[in-house]
This record gives C-alpha cells, sequence and structure tokens, in this order.
C-alpha cells in the first residue's frame, strides 16, 4: 500500500511561527494541495502580504514576493500583466485587504486581474497585537476597542466577498470557512476552482475564508472555532456570491 | 539617424521603447501625462503592457511586482505623484529590483504648482521613502539629454539590481527640441535567473526565488544594508557624470546648477565672457552619485573666489555642494520656485554682486 497521507511538494519543511489553533496553517497546506494537484508548482508566484501571512514565503515552495502592507493586488497586477503566464496568487488578512488596501484590491477585482486572491477574515490585526479591523464584530474586543468595537463611531464590519460582488465585471467570489471538517473540504474546493479560473484566464477569482485568531481574541482554540461559528458566520454569511458567466 | 523635433514626453517614452523597454504602468498628472499618451498608442504596436492604475501608490506595486518577475519596466509621474510612489521605490530598493522612475518635476510643497521646478532634488537623492538607501539619478539639461538618460536608466537599472530615476522638470517635458535616439543605448538582455520570481520552471536549478524586503533578524538587515552601501560605493566609482563649462580660464566665481536652470546659467556666463568677465559652471548630470571631488576641484582652483549655486528651488543642491566644497570657499545660493524660471539677466546680477 502506497503512503495514504504525504505533505503537499508546495508546502516546505520549515516550520511555523504560527498560534496554537491558528486555521492559516490549514488554509496554506488546502493552497498547496490544490497547487499539486492542478500541477502548476512551476510556474506560481504567490504574494505575501504584511501581517501574520508576512512569513507565508517561508511555507510555501514556490516563487514568492512580499508586497507592502496591502498592495498585493497591485503586484499581482504587475506580474500578471507583463507574464500572463505566470499563476499568481495573493494571501491577505483582513487589516491588509479589507483596510489599508481596499483601493488595491477593489480596483484589481474591477478590471477583471486574472489573478486569485486568499482572503483571511478573522476580524482582528494579528501580527500587531490584537487591534481592531475593519472586519472586527460589533462588540468584539481589541486592544484598539478596549470596551468592545462601537458601530456607532467605527461602522459596521465591512463584508468584502458582498462588496466586490457588487463590481459588474465578470469574477468568482466565495466566502468560505475553515472552522469545521466539511468547511474545510469545500474551501479547498472553492481555491481549486478559484485557481482553475484563473488558469482559463476566465476572470479574477476571490475566496474569503472565516479563520480564527485564538491569541488574540483571548480563547482557546476550541472556543474561538465555536465564536466564529457562532458570531461570525451568521454575518459573514458563507456561499458563493458571484460566478463567472 | 536624422533628427526629429518632439515634445519632451514623447521623447521619452519613445526612449524607453528604443531601450528596450515595453511595459509601462502609469496614472495621470500634468506636466507629464503626454507619456501615457503617448505609449497607449505606440507599446500595443510593440506587442508590450500598457496599464493606467487607480494611483501612484498602486502603480509603484505594478512596477514592483512586474520588476520582481523579472522584466523590463518603467513608470513616469510628478512630484506629489512620486511622493505616493516613494513607499514602492523604498521597497524595490530594499529587494534589488531593477525599475525605471521619470520625475517631471512640478513646484511644491503640496499641491504646489504645475509649472517648472527643481523642488524635488533632495527627496530624489537622500531616498524620499523610508530606511536606508539612495537610488541612482540623472538630470538631464533638455529634450536629447533625456532621451539618452532614460535610455542609459534601463541598464544601469539592471547593473545595479535597483530603482534608477531621471529626474527632468517641468520645462523638458513640455519643449520641443530636436532629438535622435542613440541605437547604441539600447539595454543588452541580462539574466535574471537568480534573482526573478517568474517561475521555477523558467530555472535549471529549480530552485525558487523570493523577493523580499523583510529581515527580522538584525544581522541578515545589517548585511542587506551593508550590501546596498556597497552598490552605492561602486556608483561612486562608476557611475558619475557631469559637465565642466567654461573652466579653462581664470574664472573668479563657479557656478553649480543642474538640469533645466544650467541652460540660463550658460547664457549668463557667455554674457558675462563677452563683458571680460570668466565665471565656470559645473552640471552634475548624475546628482546621485554626486561629482564630489569635481565639485571640490573646480570651486578650489586658485581663481575661484566664489561658489554659487542657482536652483529652481529655496536651496537644495546647495546642502551637497557645501558639503563637498569642504569650507574652502564661500557657498553663495540663488534660487527662485514657483515656476518662473530666473533670467540670464538676473543671474548675471547676481555673479556681478559676488565679484
Amino acid at each position: 500500500m502506497g503512503k495514504a497521507f504525504s505533505k503537499p511538494k508546495a508546502l516546505s519543511d520549515t516550520m511555523t511561527h504560527y498560534c496554537p489553533g491558528c486555521t492559516h496553517g490549514i488554509v496554506h497546506r488546502l493552497i498547496a494541495e490544490v497547487i499539486d494537484e492542478l500541477g502548476i508548482q512551476g510556474r506560481t508566484v504567490g504574494i505575501a502580504p504584511v501581517g501574520c501571512a508576512v512569513l507565508a514565503y517561508n511555507y510555501f515552495n514556490c516563487d514568492f514576493q512580499e508586497a507592502a502592507h496591502g498592495r498585493a493586488p497591485a503586484m499581482a497586477t504587475g506580474i500578471k500583466r507583463v507574464r500572463p503566464d505566470l499563476i499568481v496568487f495573493t494571501y491577505q488578512g483582513d487589516g491588509d485587504l479589507a483596510s489599508i488596501g481596499m483601493g488595491e484590491i477593489i480596483h484589481a477585482a474591477n478590471r477583471g486581474e486574472k489573478f486569485t486572491t486568499i482572503f483571511i477574515n478573522n476580524a482582528i490585526y494579528g501580527m500587531t497585537g490584537g487591534q481592531m479591523a475593519p472586519t472586527t464584530m460589533p462588540g468584539q474586543r481589541a486592544s484598539t476597542a478596549p470596551m468592545g468595537r462601537n458601530t456607532d463611531l467605527t461602522g459596521m464590519p465591512i463584508r468584502m466577498a458582498n462588496l466586490l460582488s457588487q463590481l459588474v465585471t465578470s469574477s468568482y467570489i466565495t466566502r468560505q470557512a475553515v472552522l469545521k471538517p466539511q468547511q474545510v473540504n469545500k474551501t479547498k474546493k472553492a481555491i481549486k476552482k478559484a485557481f482553475e479560473y484563473q488558469i482559463e484566464g476566465k476572470c479574477f477569482s476571490f475566496v474569503e475564508v472565516i479563520s480564527t485568531c485564538p491569541t488574540n481574541w483571548g480563547l482557546t482554540p476550541l472556543d474561538a472555532l465555536k465564536w466564529a461559528e457562532e458570531t461570525m458566520v451568521p454575518y459573514y454569511e458563507l456561499g458563493d456570491f458571484k460566478t463567472p458567466e | 539617424m536624422a533628427k526629429v523635433l518632439m515634445k519632451g514626453n514623447e521623447a521619452i517614452a519613445e526612449a524607453a521603447i528604443r531601450a528596450g523597454c515595453i511595459n509601462y504602468f502609469a496614472y495621470p498628472i500634468t506636466p507629464q501625462s503626454e507619456v501615457a499618451e503617448y505609449m497607449v498608442k505606440r507599446l500595443p504596436e510593440e506587442g508590450g503592457v500598457f496599464l493606467q492604475g487607480e494611483s501612484e501608490v498602486a502603480v509603484g506595486y505594478m512596477i514592483f511586482g512586474a520588476a520582481a518577475a523579472g522584466a523590463r519596466v518603467m513608470t513616469t509621474s510628478s512630484s506629489p505623484g512620486i511622493s505616493l510612489m516613494g513607499e514602492a521605490i523604498s521597497y524595490i530598493a530594499a529587494a534589488n529590483c531593477p525599475a525605471v522612475f521619470v520625475n517631471i518635476m512640478r513646484g511644491g510643497p503640496g499641491l504646489g504648482g504645475i509649472l517648472p521646478s527643481q523642488a524635488d532634488y533632495l527627496q530624489a537623492t537622500k531616498g524620499g521613502g523610508h530606511g536606508d538607501y539612495h537610488i541612482l539619478v540623472m538630470a538631464p539639461d533638455g529634450v536629447q539629454e533625456a532621451v539618452e538618460m532614460t535610455m542609459q536608466a534601463f541598464t544601469l537599472a539592471e547593473k545595479y539590481r535597483g530603482p534608477v530615476m531621471v529626474l527632468g522638470d517641468g520645462l523638458i517635458g513640455q519643449m520641443m527640441e530636436p532629438v535622435e535616439f542613440p541605437e547604441n543605448l539600447a539595454t543588452k538582455a541580462s539574466n535574471k535567473d537568480d534573482w526573478a520570481t517568474n517561475g521555477m520552471d523558467t530555472r535549471k536549478s529549480k530552485k525558487r526565488n523570493l523577493v523580499k524586503s523583510l529581515f527580522l533578524d538584525p544581522t541578515e538587515l545589517n548585511n542587506n544594508n551593508l550590501a546596498l552601501k556597497a552598490k552605492y560605493a561602486q556608483m561612486k566609482q562608476e557611475e558619475i557624470r557631469f559637465e565642466i563649462y567654461n573652466a579653462d580660464g581664470d574664472y573668479k566665481v563657479l557656478i553649480t546648477s543642474f538640469g533645466t536652470m544650467s541652460r540660463v546659467c550658460r547664457t549668463a556666463i557667455d554674457l558675462l565672457k563677452e563683458e571680460g568677465i570668466e565665471v565656470a559652471m559645473l552640471r552634475p548630470k548624475t546628482v546621485f552619485p554626486f561629482p564630489e571631488q569635481a565639485v571640490y576641484d573646480a570651486a578650489t582652483k586658485e581663481s575661484c573666489k566664489a561658489v554659487i549655486s542657482i536652483e529652481m528651488n529655496m536651496g537644495q543642491m546647495v546642502e551637497d555642494v557645501e558639503r563637498c566644497v569642504k569650507g574652502q570657499r564661500p557657498v553663495e545660493f540663488y534660487g527662485e520656485c514657483g515656476g518662473d524660471i530666473p533670467s540670464p539677466e538676473k543671474i548675471i546680477k547676481i555673479i556681478k554682486a559676488l565679484i
């Protein structure tokens, strides 16, 4: 009998720096499995964000660029325009994509740039130590919202998948989660579909993934999964928001 | 090749194409939007990439992404736009990627004005963005030199694997002059396999490439910055370019000036010569690296009693001139900004007052 389970080729042997219970590791693995299955490792270029996943380039085994905060979609645009044959993906968190990088993601999506964005939404800034993000839930405590997010002063959490799906340009926009095994399987299917649309040169593809941050939420990994399921998922509705014509 | 009459901005665009750059990203800003308007027509003929980005911030990173993927790439902008690109320029310098930036300067600070200015000298030569870096900066004095420097910029960017800037001003961008495009300045292909993120399949080694500027380990960061410093030292050895004008005689005054302003100074020097007054000029063509020794040598010639830096700003290059003259001669300054270029008559009056 052959090996039943092994590490994808597109993942490196490096030990990650992610906290116990963090879901980045799951999403990294899903992306790597998809890269392997599609046989695109040798022509894939990833773009790491600023935030916890800035060191993602240490964990993937393919060409990688590291962007400034929020600018990954502009870099991906640059690569994809000069080298349409390459497979390009950005991996971005919510502070990176939904706050400082809002302009870059909207315009890249609206131009229909043929790259893939994996958007990790864990409702907080992780790397800088738990500050409020545009995706932080109402009343959720953060180091810059010690009494909980006050929506009178800071507005409601931004639903990126909903927002991007309003653009008229054709695209694949979906929101998934990695809080339960069946969600993980669905997320992998969505990531694969996103890369396939890119390979076909069809459209911009965007996979938002509801994730956890036990450390900055001040919860155990299991409680974090439960909190995300009960608090985030009802607001951040899962499913496909848009598929290309 | 025969000379053609061209507007500076259009000549810069054509020069880039002739040098072998067919990838251009930009955001409109006066007084250089004609570069984009020219490129959008010419690049499809060359099978190249034209993209108008949503902001100068984004354009900076389109340039970074494309350059890091191994493409030869350029953007053009003007002062406020270059400020916004400053973030990307810092990252590109840190990550060792070749890219060409053209700044057709307008007045500042703030929104300033749209008339010619040299107010971004310090920004261009001392870094401009955050962190410890420089970029190689060339300052043309007219359309022909803008063409040549733009063409050379790509070779230099690839030689040093870093950003190179052509620092013009609104006058150079807007005026028409006869130009020719030297055929020997086309950029030769360089091997980027060791570093470009253009897909592991493209390399024999199959080793993955990584373009980054984050070095959390203090020793690694220090080493990266030492490597950058070594590049700047090499530039000082190999790339310093300047013009020295009317320096054969016993001049009493040395003018330092660059770009458009130096053309007016040249006229003033010629007129003073007719009156029997000898004045020389040292014009840096590379403002980084700066012609340090040449400025010192010209300033300390026995006949020379004073140095004056004449610029279209409130006193910027004069700081470098003072640094290089090392207190051996008095260093004066005259500058105007706002868009009015000082006339030869005004310069003559100022020089006479110095003698």
